[in-house]
Formats: structure tokens, C-alpha cells, sequence
């Protein structure tokens, strides 16, 4: 199977999607004569011109509700957000326009409309650049939000975000662009709202997403060497949740850790740690452990902002803890 | 203030679509106050009376076969005259389930998705990007389209009024922005919060022609209206018009409106656009008074039939609650 990376993978996937169905459209900053900011979407200007590649002003707002707008009446826009952080300019159109529309019109409008975009911690970028900020979309029904950790995930969501008759919320990572992964040539398609089983394990369920797989695949492998085998379940998508995957997994390992790159409070993680309480209360032999960023905003020294966020000692100092050791 | 009627210059049948148009719209927005005040209508219920020219003559220069009209929480006026049938209107500011929008969205939310009425919104200015997206869709489709986008004079200094102008001039979108400027962002005259006083000078910084249009006259609207969609049809150019308009009722029906003078509100209504126009058929023997008054007891039957059929209709079942949140 082909090894590609997350970027390449992103970019397939848009490239099949716009080959297949005209009404797909692109547009943001930089996506096109610049090839996009982190180059996700190279030589698609060139493949599909400017009238399905557009670039846009720095209107965040503007252009986010053009796509929604659009997509009201029939295209299937694809609205790149150079980084999530410039999302907060756009949340409005998002929360107000694109989650409420079918429901506040009785059903008769449907939004297709993907946001993607790189989200979460990367380096060196200080407190505006680098911040995840799932749990503001996570919280709003209308929406669907995907975060997919690998290249066969990132290609096949977003073939499926791309097709769904809803607003997907779709989160990437600056760091993740360059991970490489096995992706085959075929066309495959991944539903949203299935949660993937990373590693099997008995001992200990560690529930994750997005960039931090990497840091609890690292994890697992340490706590192998120590004679601990951890389950990871990806969730891949945050909205709609797979819960029975994750109670499946719990009840089998008796024990979970959550670990989240987002900040604690309000959370994904706060959440899954409430339903697996609530919903394998009698599995439980011990109380579920969460993993997060720190509750600061991100600092520019390099040391500090690895320490803010969650590592593979953290994850360890977890599960240890969940096993009683 | 002198107006110009030219009456002789148009159809009759043409005119009395527009007098009708304009005549419902009060009889129905008065019906909708008056069933504020029994509680049969909850939360926020912005009425469109005095400004009924505007939403009339503007609507009657487009096509909504193929053109699209997308405007604020004020969204009465453009439903009915969008096709909207009364009742099923009234039926959505009661909540019940025959309403447009199945009684989920309240005064603030109509849609009409087939006859091209793209809402009804709540936010200010947060839909002047979405029918500047419709723009995009009916220039990337092809198509023949030109959208309307309304909104007050509170929107215009929100970010999204000048980003959306901005890309409707770079990508040349089929869209006419209309300022209905009714002098008060919710208590707040016009004056107190804007850098400058005649707003159709704003469009110029993104090289759209502004032109400002006189709001109590339903044929001026009609006709500048019809240039603007002429220019946006044919050469895809987008344009802007400030139609200078009055609201006699407060912001909301919460609003006693103590923000401005009794004597301001009766120098407004002596320039009723629903008078003016109908006094300048009668002057050019084109309308009788009882051709008028029948057309007005119509119109009043319309609007007491509608709360008929509201009161009639059902509420929505619970089930309704979970339905319609994703496609």
C-alpha cells in the first residue's frame, strides 16, 4: 500500500471529491495561486481554475458565511480556515448560520458545508497561534465535527465530510501534515461517528484524538515494556460520538484514561470521562483519569509549551494512577 | 418633502398589485400587533408598518423564479411579498406546526425555500455574507439570478456588511444591497452612531455605485430597484441602495419607542407610503375610494382569515423537538 502523508492525504481526498461532483467548490486564504498556507490543497488552482479554487480576502466572517450561503443553495463548498484560531472571527456564521438553518426553517434548507483547517497546539507560536478549540463547535448541535489522527482517516472523513449533508467541522493539525501513513489507491470512504480501535489491550482503555495518538501510541509502547497492554480508541469523530465502541472497550479493560490536547474544562475529555462514569459505572475499577493541555494559554518558550500540554510521561502518570501502581 | 407618482406612465393592474401588496402587509402586521398584545405571540415581534414601499416596490422589480431574496428579523413585509400565504405566516409567530418554518422559527425566522424567500435572520448583518454566498452559487451555476439582501441601518457598520461588499465587487456577484434605513438601530438614531449621514456614499469605498432612493415612494423603489437588478443581471455588477424609510411602531413590540418625539412620528405619517401612493391614483382617476376601500377590506379579511387558520392549527408534537437538527 502506498505510504503517503496527512497533507497528501487531505489533498486526494479534495482532489476525488471536486473530480466527482462539480457543485464542490474551495475557498480561503491562500488556497489557491499560493497553494495554501500549509499546502494541502498544491495544484488544484492549476486542475480546477479559479472558479472552484478561490482565493478570498482576509475576512474570515465574510467568507465563511459565503460558503454557508452557497451552500443554502446548492453547492457543496469546502471553506478552508488557514488556521482554527482565525476561526474565532468566523464563529458566528458557523454557531448562528450554519448549525441552525434547517433546524430554525423547519427542515426545508440543508447547509453542505465542510470547515477544515489545522487546529491545536504546533510550536513556537505563542497564545493566539496555537490553542485547540474543539470544544466550541463540539458544544453546538447542527454540526458535525471530525478530527482524524492519521492519513487513512484524514482521506476517507473527508471524502465522507465532503458528501454529508451537513455543516463538518473538520480538524487538522500543522504537525500532523507531514505524518506518513498507508493509504490505498482505491476509494475507500470512513463514516463520521465511528471511533477506531488503535490497539488492542486488556489492561487499560486510553480514549484520544487527534495529534495526541502519537504521544499514547508512544505510551502504549513504554507501558508494554513494563507488562501493561493499553487499548486506544481513537474517537476520529467528536460529534456525533461513538459511544459503544467506547464503552465496549471500558468494559472490557475495567479502567480508562482520556487524553485530550484541549484545556480541561468543558471538554471532549470532561465529557467522555462523565458518559463512561455514568455508563460503565459498574465496570469501573477505578476512577476515570484525564490527560489535558494545562489551563493557561499557550507560552512562546519552548520547554513551557511542551509542558502545557499532554506527553507521554503524562499519559503513563495516568494510567499508572487508573491501575493503582 | 415633494413626491413624484407618475401613475399614467404604469399598468393599472401593475399598480394595484402594488397598493394591494402594501395594503396587506398593513392589515397584516396589525393583525400580528394586535395578537402580540392577547399573547398569541411570544418574544420578539418586529412589525414592518411604514415601511411597506420599500419590501413592495423593490420585490416587484425581480423575478423569484430565478432570483432570491435573503433580509433581517424584520421579515413580514418581504414574506408576503414573496408569495408567502398569510395564514401560514401568522400560523409561525403563533408556533403552530402549519407555520412556514413548522413553528420553530418564529417571527424572526420565515423561509420560503421555494418561493426564493432565503429568511428571515436574527443576527444583525450576519446574513449579508449568506446572500452574498446565493451571488456566488448563481454566478458559479451560471444562471440568470440577481439576489436582494436587505438589512437596517444598525447593520451597516458591522464587519460583515463591508467584508461581503468587498467580495461581491472582487468576484462581480449579482447582488443588490438594500439599506433600509429607518432612522433608529433599535432606540439609537442613525445619526448618533455613524461616521456619515448618508450611508450610499459607503458602497463607493468598494467600487460599487450607491445611490440613496426615497422609501415612502413605492414607484421610486420600484424603479431604481429595477436598474440595479438590470445592472446585476446583465453584467453581473453588484450595486447598493439606500432607501430612506420610517418604522411608526417601536423596534419590537416591547418597545414603547419614548426615543423620539410625537410630532417626528406624525410628520411620518403624513408621508404614509400606502396615502401617498393611493391619493395619486385617485388625483390621476385611476382609483376610485371604493375601489380602494374594497381593495382594504379584502386585504383586512385576508389578515382575520389568517388568524383564523393560526388559532385553528395545531401545535407541534414533542417529537418535533429533535427533528430537523441535522439533514
Amino acid at each position: 500500500m502506498p505510504i503517503i502523508t496527512y497533507r497528501e492525504a487531505l489533498r486526494s481526498a479534495m482532489d476525488e471529491e471536486m473530480a466527482r461532483d462539480e457543485n464542490v467548490i474551495l475557498l480561503g486564504e491562500e488556497v489557491g495561486q499560493y497553494d495554501g498556507a500549509y499546502k494541502v490543497s498544491q495544484g488544484l488552482l492549476d486542475k480546477y481554475g479559479p472558479k472552484r479554487v478561490i482565493d478570498t480576502p482576509i475576512t474570515e466572517e465574510g467568507f465563511t458565511g459565503v460558503g454557508i450561503g452557497a451552500a443554502m443553495a446548492g453547492l457543496r463548498p469546502i471553506v478552508e480556515w488557514m488556521t482554527f484560531n482565525f476561526s474565532i472571527m468566523a464563529l458566528d456564521q458557523v454557531i448562528n448560520n450554519a448549525a441552525k438553518m434547517r433546524y430554525m426553517s423547519g427542515g426545508q434548507f440543508k447547509v453542505p458545508i465542510v470547515f477544515r483547517g489545522p487546529n491545536g497546539p504546533a510550536e513556537y507560536l505563542a497564545a493566539q497561534h496555537s490553542q485547540a478549540l474543539q470544544t466550541l463547535f463540539v458544544h453546538i448541535p447542527g454540526l458535525k465535527v471530525v478530527a482524524p489522527a492519521t492519513p487513512y482517516d484524514a482521506k476517507g472523513l473527508l471524502k465522507s465530510a465532503i458528501r454529508d449533508d451537513n455543516p463538518v467541522v473538520f480538524l487538522e493539525g500543522e504537525l500532523m501534515y507531514a505524518w506518513q501513513g498507508e493509504v490505498p489507491e482505491e476509494e475507500y470512504l470512513i463514516p463520521i461517528g465511528k471511533a477506531d480501535i488503535k490497539r488492542e489491550g486488556s489492561d487499560v482503555t486510553i480514549i484520544t484524538y487527534s495529534k495526541p495518538l502519537r504521544v499514547v501510541e508512544q505510551a502504549a509502547q513504554e507501558l508494554e515494556k513494563q507488562g501493561i497492554q493499553a487499548e486506544i480508541v481513537d474517537l476520529r469523530s467528536l460529534r456525533p460520538l461513538d459511544e459503544e465502541t467506547i464503552y465496549n472497550s471500558v468494559k472490557k479493560t475495567n479502567r480508562c484514561v482520556i487524553v485530550d490536547e484541549s484545556w480541561p474544562m468543558v471538554s471532549v475529555a470532561s465529557h467522555v470521562g462523565w458518559m463512561v462514569s455514568r455508563y460503565c459505572f459498574d465496570y469501573l475499577d477505578a476512577p476515570v483519569e484525564l490527560v489535558t493541555s494545562e489551563d493557561v494559554p499557550m507560552p512562546y518558550n519552548h520547554k513551557l509549551e511542551l509542558a502545557a500540554q499532554p506527553s507521554v510521561e503524562k499519559v503513563i502518570n495516568g494510567v499508572k494512577k487508573v491501575l493503582y501502581i | 418633502m415633494s413626491r413624484d407618482f407618475p401613475v399614467e406612465k404604469y399598468d393599472k393592474d401593475f399598480l394595484l398589485k402594488l397598493l394591494r401588496d402594501m395594503v396587506l402587509i398593513r392589515r397584516v402586521e396589525e393583525k400580528a400587533g394586535q395578537m402580540y398584545g392577547l399573547q398569541k405571540i411570544g418574544g420578539f415581534c418586529h412589525l414592518y408598518i411604514g415601511q411597506e414601499a420599500v419590501a413592495t416596490g423593490s420585490i416587484a422589480a425581480i423575478d423569484l423564479s430565478k432570483d432570491y431574496v435573503l433580509t433581517t428579523y424584520r421579515d413580514h413585509g418581504h414574506a408576503l411579498v414573496c408569495g408567502m400565504d398569510p395564514g401560514v405566516l401568522i400560523a409561525e409567530l403563533f408556533g403552530k406546526v402549519t407555520g412556514c418554518s413548522k413553528g420553530k422559527g418564529g417571527s424572526m425566522h420565515l423561509f420560503d425555500a421555494e418561493n426564493h424567500m432565503y429568511g428571515g435572520h436574527g443576527i444583525v448583518g450576519s446574513h449579508i455574507p449568506l446572500a452574498t454566498g446565493v451571488a456566488l452559487k448563481i454566478k458559479y451555476k451560471e444562471e440568470d439570478g440577481v439576489v436582494l439582501c436587505y438589512f437596517g441601518d444598525g447593520a451597516i457598520h458591522q464587519g460583515a456588511f463591508h467584508e461581503s461588499l468587498n467580495m461581491a465587487k472582487i468576484w462581480n456577484l449579482p447582488i443588490v444591497y438594500i439599506c433600509e434605513n429607518n432612522q433608529y438601530g433599535m432606540g439609537t438614531n442613525y445619526q448618533r452612531v455613524s461616521s456619515v449621514h448618508d450611508f450610499y456614499i459607503m458602497s463607493n469605498s468598494y467600487g460599487i455605485p450607491g445611490k440613496q432612493v426615497d422609501g415612502m415612494n413605492v414607484l421610486e423603489v420600484y424603479e431604481e430597484t429595477k436598474k440595479a437588478v438590470k445592472q446585476a443581471r446583465e453584467q453581473g455588477l453588484p450595486s447598493f441602495l439606500e432607501i430612506k424609510t420610517y418604522r411608526y411602531r417601536g423596534h419590537s413590540m416591547s418597545d414603547p419607542a419614548k426615543y423620539r418625539t410625537r410630532e417626528e412620528l406624525e410628520e411620518y405619517r403624513q408621508q404614509d407610503p400606502i396615502l401617498l401612493f393611493k391619493n395619486a391614483m385617485v388625483e390621476k382617476n385611476i382609483l376610485t375610494e371604493e375601489e380602494y376601500k374594497r381593495i382594504d377590506d379584502e386585504c383586512k379579511k385576508v389578515a382575520n382569515q389568517a388568524v383564523e387558520f393560526a388559532e385553528k392549527s395545531e401545535e407541534p408534537g414533542l417529537e418535533a423537538l429533535y427533528e430537523d437538527v441535522l439533514a
